[in-house]
């Protein structure tokens, strides 16, 4: 019913929205902030590829484990005046009255030679030669476990210089300690690509305070405090470093995706089972993925903290 | 080191200089025994001839250079040992504006002369209007969105005499700032001085321009021979 808002305000109501610019305060010079950023990426890049490495080794190292500490060998030497068949036939029924064993199978003779063939050749005539017979004794699992020092020393007491048993305990506990020395290379190789990133961030934040000089004395006088503007160089490293970090690690996880896909291609080739036989099954599980993604964030967080101490450092 | 008879008592001055001496490193004394106070709400002109030293006299106010001896109060306060963070307190209640002018050349005229409130923290909708209608004030309404660079000598002089002036200090302290305009805008400056002066800020402003100081009947402190006079 009131007359309608005819008179113009005196002031324009609407400032421009186009003001919002809110650019940084810190000047980013284009061409030092491109080479800080490709720095980082390719460190980024090699710390990722050693983490998934070395994920990859712990995996399979883990898989092999599994799979062998499942099962355990009996091994029947020939000897002079012996009957073998009867030695691996009294070994087989030792070991299936012991508890906890789920099955036993006793190798032929001809595939217990056939074992030897990578190393002696095809065209062998073995026959004349002691090969030892292979039993391999499949384990129930945790619930029933197997007393297998008991059943050792039965097979010594029943076939004294005979048959042995091997756990594989000298091998695990190796390829444990094989697993354990490359991921901790691994997680060694990726501090030090951090440190240097941390360093090489060091330095531009350096050269950036230097080249700036006349910023910061304005903020200064402004009323910016040391912390401000420390948060304020802290912002546009960070930005570099997410920049440079995701293009590390997203090289890194195209890389690591073309690997497994190159895997599972193999696999499926007739030479496949040898090549799973000899490097497992090449998963990339998750937490390889994760860990590469992990180093990209470290990255750029080792970039955002380094340097706004950097400049806390040079301004105190 | 001169009595604390000056000191003594609740010291109302904003700025208290007590026999001060400034050299520029191994140099001779650019300013001897320089004594002189500036009360609240006071309004007073800086005036020498070039090379007298008066932007070495406001630097010391502003404490970007420290004084070879004597003693330097800001807003009751003696400075000597101050920390980082009371000197960012003591530099959010000064304004000032250089004779070289000191914009950066990155940001817009509009976020130069809003720089003092946002590096208050301040939500950039909560200073809008009052910029904006400040750099209208100054002739700079058509020129917000402009980097420094591309400004006349006349127009980054007004930027940063609005950059001084937006977060209502307590302290102005202007150097040669109608150094680069015409009289006819000199004088505009000056009541936007005179202006913000009513409203309580203390100003000092250093310039050789007579015709302007003649303007306003204030205090003047004359610097020659490396000392300083009072006058009026
Ligand atoms: N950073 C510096 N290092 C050494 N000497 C300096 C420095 N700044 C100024 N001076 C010297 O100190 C003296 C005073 O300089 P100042 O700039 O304070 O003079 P001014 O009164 O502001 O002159 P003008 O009116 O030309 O601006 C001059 O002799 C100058 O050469
Ligand atoms: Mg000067």
């Amino acid at each position: 019913m009131s007359a309608g808002p005819e008179r113009a305000p005196a002031e324009p109501a609407a400032l421009p929205q186009s003001l919002r610019r809110n650019a940084p305060l810190v000047p980013t010079d284009g061409s030092a902030s491109r080479a800080l950023a490709a720095v980082i990426a390719i460190l980024t890049f090699l710390a990722a590829l050693c983490a998934g490495a070395a994920e990859i080794v712990a995996s399979s190292a883990a898989q092999w484990q599994g799979a062998v500490s499942q099962e355990v060998t009996i091994q029947v030497r020939p000897g002079p005046g012996r009957d073998t068949e009867a030695d691996v036939a009294r070994a087989v029924a030792l070991a299936k009255e012991a508890p906890g064993i789920a099955g036993t199978r006793a190798l032929s003779k001809t595939e217990s030679e056939h074992l030897l063939e990578p190393w002696l050749g095809s065209g062998l005539d073995l026959g004349e030669l002691p090969v030892p017979r292979l039993i391999t004794v499949r384990l129930a699992g945790a619930g029933t476990p197997a007393d297998l020092p008991a059943l050792r020393a039965r097979l010594a007491e029943a076939l004294p210089g005979a048959a042995s048993l091997d756990d594989h305990a000298l091998w695990l506990s190796r390829l444990s300690t094989m697993a354990h020395t490359f991921v901790g290379i691994g997680v060694g190789v990726v501090a030090l690509v951090l440190v240097a990133t941390g360093l090489a961030v060091t330095f531009a934040t350096r050269g950036a305070m230097a080249g700036n000089r006349e910023v910061v004395e304005v903020l200064h006088f402004v009323g910016a405090g040391d912390d401000y503007i420390a948060r304020e160089f802290q912002r546009r490293f960070f930005r570099l470093g997410l920049r440079g970090g995701a293009v590390g690690a997203g090289a890194a996880l195209a890389l690591l995706a073309l690997a497994a896909w190159l895997a599972r291609l193999w696999r499926a080739s007739p030479a496949g089972d040898e090549i799973e036989a000899l490097f497992g099954g090449f998963e990339i599980s998750w937490r390889g993925y994760a860990s590469v993604v992990l180093i990209g964030v470290i990255a750029s967080v080792v970039t955002g903290v380094v340097s706004r101490l950097t400049v806390r450092r040079f301004l105190a | 080191m001169s009595g604390g008879s000056l000191l003594s008592g609740a010291d109302e001055s904003v700025v208290r200089f007590e026999n001060v001496g400034m050299r520029y490193g191994v140099g001779p004394e650019v300013l001897s025994d320089v004594s002189f106070a500036i009360a609240p709400h006071s309004f007073q002109f800086l005036t020498g001839p070039s090379g007298a030293g008066k932007t070495t006299l406001l630097r010391l106010i502003l404490l970007s250079a420290r004084p070879s001896r004597g003693l330097v109060s800001l807003f009751g306060e003696e400075v000597s040992g101050i920390s980082s963070q009371r000197l960012t307190g003591l530099r959010r209640r000064m304004g000032v504006v250089f004779q070289d002018f000191r914009l950066l050349d990155h940001l817009t005229t509009y976020e130069n002369v809003a720089l003092p409130l946002r590096v208050q923290g301040r939500a950039e909708t909560s200073y809008r209007a009052e910029v904006v209608e400040l750099l209208r004030w100054v002739g700079l309404g058509e020129r917000m969105h402009v980097l420094p660079p591309l400004l006349s000598g006349g127009e980054k002089q007004r930027a940063a005499i609005a950059r001084a002036l937006i977060a209502r200090p307590e302290l102005l302290l202007a150097d040669e700032p109608t150094g680069n305009v015409d009289p006819q805008l000199g004088r505009r400056l000056l009541r936007l001085f005179i202006e913000l002066n009513r409203l309580g800020t203390s100003v000092l402003i250093a310039t050789h321009d007579h015709a302007l100081m003649d303007l306003v009947d204030a205090r003047r402190f004359v610097l020659g021979n490396n000392h300083l006079r009072i006058e009026g």
